[in-house]
């Protein structure tokens, strides 16, 4: 119904707007009239173009204001995330500011030389001065970014097997994730879609005569113990999925027919995030929301929303179907001990089986 | 287009004299210019649909989940209730994107004034080959017409974005669009594609070859420089997404496995073995990165020539504009990984893409600079062209600054696939190639149709737009940086997003207004061909050839000889000369000196 309205207001806007320009062309049908732009257009549309600029700056600050609390550029909860997070904060520095000062430039120009009958403009077709400084500054500029970028960027990916990782794997199918733990070897079990059994309950297609799988633990939430680096398998057993884990600066497509890869290690339990200021700000603005959003459900006699407590999550960002947009898992860090009583819990891959 | 009925008693005979029929006029022209503005009025059409498709699923981003009359109406089975189905919201999302790129932005773009603007500005009489270009214009209906059936099929359009990845799209089981709506879909782009060929080639051929006396290379407006190497481009990279449509069609159809290999779906294993989506990937954006340049180049050609003509001073820099056009194009073929980043692809190859992606800012910070040079000291005319010119600098300039986070590898872990992304892409190829179409319709449609537009319904088409553009994509950076991934049907599953709620509220409010603002355009567009201000021959008092040529169109352009180069094409206020701008035809004068830089 808003939508409805909301377009038949503009409807009448449209149509108030029309009947002004009528009577403005009808206004000027005396004067010249051929539809080229006179002094007057160029002085009107200079000056559009200072509140035009104006309105960029605002609408930044406004955003920044209102958005810029980002948690997905502060408080990183793996070991590579700061590094991420400041060449991040790097990158947007240099934006806004090549940004504010390239706008104004262009905005200001095309205010200050707006035409003027008589007058006549500056025949200035090449600086070749002019040119090589701003191809040097771009190139100076991008260097730095450049180096500094590969460098984080082979950090991250490049995975190194003496920290001894936790080894697990990402198991993604519309629309759901399951986790895998390589148990007691650390090795996870050869697999392969081929050889699921529903019947069996061997769900992720575990090859049964592998030594290596018998131990292996199939969740269906994922636990991290904190300081530990993890080395995650990714595997999809029908369509393209990707594992985004936004909290840990974190993401890889998981592919059918290969298994691809991603490590970090945690940094922060979810227990200490949650008491994390800057989250727990995040989170009582959240259950605001939530709170006025449930009275009309109330009204109606629904339930209310449930209150948002903080959990990490991994979630798909790779469109895969209908119910991409419900495709998540929740993500657990904490302690070693906490850590070794739940995985304890969990059934191993030989026991799991329906015989 | 009535008015024009009487302009074949206008025609001169220049040898290839035939009587022309409404058939052989309207329809099945080989005319360059009729072709040009056919290519317009079918790419708006696709336009409009295209936009209708981004209102409706904006609406159901900020209102998810509730019931709308609009849904009802248009969307029919797949809105019960009004509410919008998440199938049909997907597709909703994959036609848009598939029509806003090729249909709008690369075919109603290029097409309209690669055809209009080529022989027109070279001084040719027509294209190299007007069958040719008639051919290239069908398919390219023909294309729309299947593309717009493929909406109509019982188990939805095409729904698995509009980068068609399979498995998704090679599996009927994965999802009702990757049925009847995508075999529908790879049929009319395998046929988009043999159009865009047979048109660039055609461009190519006629700018090497049909030049007129004195017109060198470096005489050359950006324009034809911009279509000739876009029409390159296009020659190069769309043979890849054809022959990856063909192997999808194939993995599909006839069994093979291209792309897909060890599937279990719905209980059943399948045949497949040994292919690699991540193959698909490759071939897809081989040509989806160049797409983007084969979209951004033409509009960077029409703003620098517009800029110029309505500054009333030389583009600054033409040499580096040249070179810098060239050099993008040749970074585009040498970048498309940076869309894989994430992709299971080696990592080794995310730096490589890292390097060669970065170093495209610097031709592009070149072209902006000069743009912005070209203004200083200019006398400006705020026409609607060149407000439209004016924003696609700032559009361009907001849009591309966040390209060195995307294509930095390991910041686009973070932010790939979501908003951020969204946001990029349309303000540096969507709304920028957009308004680059639009400074060239306001500029040259009197050139096509012999009047002219409103100017003031044009200022209120910029303003609103130009509003309603930052309105829409600003904001969305900072959601998609908050980790809001894309091609969400709706977040109310995560409850981490809720915050970003109003957001999306604001967004697509300045949507619907941006989307409705079109319509003045559209009232202007079309009430003008037919009663708008008779145009003079050349409105703008530019320099370049098309203005030579007689208001009402006659085939072969000039009536009599093609006039002759003698300068190049941005002689506006040089010193030495009375007027402001001294045409192309004109003769050096004794002693001065051809400033060509």
């Amino acid at each position: 119904m808003t939508a409805l309205l909301t377009i038949i207001v503009l409807v009448f806007i449209l149509i108030a707007i029309w009947q002004m320009v009528k009577i403005f062309d009808l206004a000027q049908a005396r004067s010249e009239n051929n539809q080229v732009a006179t002094d007057k257009d160029n002085t009107m549309n200079g000056y559009l173009m200072m509140g035009f600029l104006a309105f960029i700056y605002v609408i930044t600050i406004i955003s920044i204001v209102n958005w810029g609390d980002l948690p997905l550029i502060s408080n990183s909860a793996s070991a590579h995330g700061p590094t991420i997070d400041n060449l991040m904060i790097i990158s947007l520095v240099i934006i806004f500011f090549v940004q504010t000062v390239t706008q104004f430039l262009l905005h200001y120009f095309a205010f200050k030389y707006k035409g003027e009958k008589g007058k006549k403009a500056l025949f200035f077709a090449d600086n070749n001065k002019l040119e090589a400084i701003w191809t040097i500054i771009p190139v100076i500029v991008l260097a730095g970014l450049i180096i500094y970028g590969l460098n984080t960027w082979i950090n991250i990916m490049g995975v190194d097997e003496s920290d001894d990782p936790l080894v697990v794997e990402l198991y993604a199918q519309q629309f759901n994730w399951k986790a895998r733990y390589a148990g007691a070897d650390n090795t996870l079990g050869k697999a392969n879609v081929r050889l699921i059994d529903i019947d069996r309950a061997n769900i992720l297609g575990l090859d049964e005569s592998d030594p290596n799988a018998q131990d292996d633990i199939i969740t269906t939430e994922l636990h991290l113990p904190v300081g530990k680096p993890v080395l995650f398998k990714m595997r999809s057993q029908d369509v393209l999925h990707s594992a985004y884990m936004p909290h840990f600066r974190a993401q890889m497509n998981c592919v059918p027919g290969m298994i691809t890869q991603f490590g970090f290690t945690p940094t922060v339990t979810t227990a200490d995030m949650r008491q994390n200021p800057d989250m727990q700000e995040k989170v009582n603005r959240i259950n605001d929301i939530r709170v006025e959003n449930s009275k009309p459900l109330i009204a109606k006699g629904e339930d209310a929303l449930e209150r948002y407590e903080f959990d990490y999550l991994l979630i798909c960002n790779k469109i895969c179907g209908k119910s991409h947009y419900n495709m998540q898992m929740k993500i657990v860090v904490e302690t070693q001990e906490e850590y070794d009583a739940w995985i304890k819990e969990q059934k191993e891959f030989k026991n799991s089986l329906i015989n | 287009m009535s008015a024009h009925a009487d302009t074949h008693a206008h025609d001169e005979d220049h040898g290839h004299h035939h009587k022309e029929t409404f058939v052989t006029k309207y329809i099945f022209s080989q005319d360059h210019k009729m072709i040009a503005k056919q290519y317009l009025v079918t790419g708006t059409i696709m336009g409009v649909i295209g936009v209708l498709m981004s209102m409706m699923f904006r609406m159901q981003i900020a209102w998810p989940e509730e019931p709308n009359v609009l849904f009802e109406a248009l969307l029919g089975k797949w809105a019960p209730d009004g509410v919008m189905d998440a199938d049909i919201y997907l597709a909703l999302v994959t036609i848009h994107g598939t029509i806003m790129v090729f249909f709008v932005l690369t075919a109603g773009l290029s097409g309209t004034f690669s055809n209009l603007l080529i022989p027109l500005q070279i001084g040719a009489r027509d294209m190299a080959s007007g069958f040719l270009n008639m051919v290239s214009y069908w398919l390219f209906f023909l294309s729309s017409v299947i593309m717009v059936i493929s909406l109509f099929v019982e188990a939805g359009p095409a729904a698995a974005g509009w980068t068609i990845y399979p498995p998704l799209s090679a599996l009927p089981m994965a999802q009702g669009g990757s049925g009847m709506g995508m075999t529908l879909w790879l049929v009319s782009m395998a046929i988009f594609i043999a159009s865009s060929l047979l048109g660039s080639l055609n461009y190519i051929v006629t700018v090497i070859n049909l030049r007129t006396k004195g017109m060198s290379m470096t005489r050359l407006p950006l324009t034809i420089w911009a279509f000739f190497i876009t029409a390159i481009i296009g020659v190069i990279s769309f043979p890849v997404l054809l022959s990856a449509a063909l192997l999808l069609i194939m993995d599909r159809s006839f069994g093979t496995s291209f792309f897909l290999s060890d599937i279990f779906i719905q209980g059943e294993v399948l045949h497949y073995q040994g292919g690699s989506p991540v193959l698909f990937e490759h071939l897809f954006w081989f040509l989806g990165h160049p797409e983007v340049y084969i979209v951004i180049l033409p509009a960077m050609g029409l703003v620098s020539e517009i800029m110029a003509s309505n500054s009333r001073k030389p583009i600054f820099g033409y040499r580096a504009m040249i070179a810098s056009i060239l050099a993008i194009a040749f970074l585009s073929t040498i970048v498309w990984g940076h869309h894989m980043f994430v992709s299971g692809m080696n990592p080794f190859l995310g730096s490589v893409f890292t390097f060669t992606t970065l170093l495209i800012a610097i031709p592009s910070a070149v072209k902006a600079f000069n743009w912005i040079t070209t203004l200083w000291k200019g006398n400006l005319q705020m026409n609607p062209a060149m407000l439209f010119s004016i924003g696609f600098v700032s559009t361009f300039i907001t849009g591309g600054l966040t390209g060195i986070i995307l294509g930095d590898s390991a910041l686009d872990i973070n932010v790939h696939d979501t908003y951020f992304v969204v946001a990029h892409f349309h303000l540096v190829m969507g709304i920028s190639a957009l308004y680059g179409m639009f400074a060239g319709i306001y500029h040259w449609f009197p050139k096509m149709f012999g009047r002219m537009l409103n100017k003031n319904l044009g200022y209120i088409h910029f303003w609103l737009t130009a509003v309603c553009a930052y309105g829409v994509f600003f904001p969305m950076h900072f959601i998609g940086m908050a980790g809001l991934p894309r091609r969400y049907y709706t977040n109310s599953n995560f409850p981490l997003f809720d915050d970003l709620a109003n957001v999306n509220v604001i967004i697509t409010i300045f949507a619907l207004i941006g989307g409705v603002v079109q319509l003045v355009y559209l009232y202007n567009f079309f009430i003008s061909i037919f009663y708008g201000k008779k145009a003079t021959q050349n409105p703008w008092k530019s320099t370049t050839l098309e203005w030579t040529t007689p208001v009402e169109h006659i085939h072969g352009n000039w009536p009599g000889e093609i006039p002759h180069v003698h300068r190049w094409a941005y002689d506006y206020s040089k010193p030495g000369h009375d007027v402001d701008f001294v045409p192309q035809t004109v003769p050096l004068k004794d002693g001065e000196e051809e400033l060509q830089h």
